[in-house]
């Protein structure tokens, strides 16, 4: 199961790897598309959980992620109306948003305890994953430096929510 | 009549000094992306803190000993008064990551 769950994040540790090894760095377009759509993975994995989870600190930490990373995407959209940047859809999101929809499908077959411990399992490596890729390629690939801020912005959030998810899932043993 | 008046007066006046701590301050800590500052602060039993958020996000100031647990929507400022005594290490419930200390004399 732990081999399962961590698609999405294979697929992020191998993006962000292989494109350090070809020197190959995303755009700020592409950065910017790729930082909204991990963002957009989490809330609809939330919107999930915030209908099927069983536990109440479960839901509870569902609703802290749509309402975090909904406040992260606007801010995010804003910047980019304000630079006049269009976001640039590529590999790395389309990997993720595939990768994710199978995940959703993965756990939408799930129910009681079994499905809120799967799900917050994968968060707290979802949010691994997106850190490890945010400080490794898409932070120091950054060109403009609101952006640059905005990410770093993003890595603290996910950070903080890669704890909190840590805190759930010991507490749901 | 005249000095039971001013008797109770000074007695108001007496008590009410009493009453109210000399040097009940009002101290700020601020949220600002994802950090508290300042990491350590210092205030009494009685002062006011003055939790001022400046994220789009909602945090907490949650003390480890159960002492307080204040929410701060986004963009908000909230006041609570110090009641007890002791070094409060306390952080975000939601982000856990964000830690800092108060150290509150009686
Ligand atoms: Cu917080």
């Amino acid at each position: 199961m732990f081999v399962r769950l961590s698609a999405t994040v294979a697929a992020l540790s191998l993006v962000a790897s292989a494109a350090l090894a070809q020197g190959a760095k995303p755009t700020d377009p592409q950065i910017a598309h790729i930082a909204y759509t991990a963002g957009v993975i989490d809330i609809a994995a939330a919107k999930q959980a915030e209908t099927k989870a069983s536990s109440k600190d479960v839901k509870a930490f569902a609703a802290d992620m749509v309402r975090d990373h909904e406040a992260v995407n606007k801010q995010a959209l804003d910047l980019v109306k304000k630079l006049k940047v269009t976001p640039e859809d590529n590999d790395t999101s389309k990997t993720l948003s595939k990768q994710a929809a199978d995940k959703l499908a993965e756990l939408g077959k799930l129910s009681g305890a079994a499905y809120d411990k799967a799900y917050v399992a994968n968060e707290v490596a979802y949010h691994k994953a997106v850190n490890g890729a945010l400080e490794t390629l898409l932070i120091p690939s950054a060109s403009n430096a609101e952006l640059k801020s905005l990410l770093q912005t993003g890595l603290k959030i996910f950070q903080g929510h890669q704890q909190h998810a840590e805190h759930v899932a010991a507490d749901l043993k | 009549m005249r000095t039971g008046r001013y008797v109770a007066a000074v007695t108001a006046l007496v008590f009410g000094a009493m009453a109210v701590p000399a040097q009940a301050a009002t101290i700020e800590i601020v949220m600002e992306n994802l950090v508290v500052s300042p990491a350590e602060a210092s205030a009494r039993v009685g002062d006011t803190v003055e939790w001022i958020n400046r994220d789009v996000f909602a945090h907490t100031a949650t003390a480890r000993n159960g002492d307080f647990d204040v929410t701060m929507p986004p963009k908000k400022t909230v006041t609570s008064v110090l009641k007890k005594a002791g070094t409060i290490e306390y952080y975000c419930r939601f982000h856990p990551n964000m830690k800092a200390v108060l150290n509150v004399a009686p």
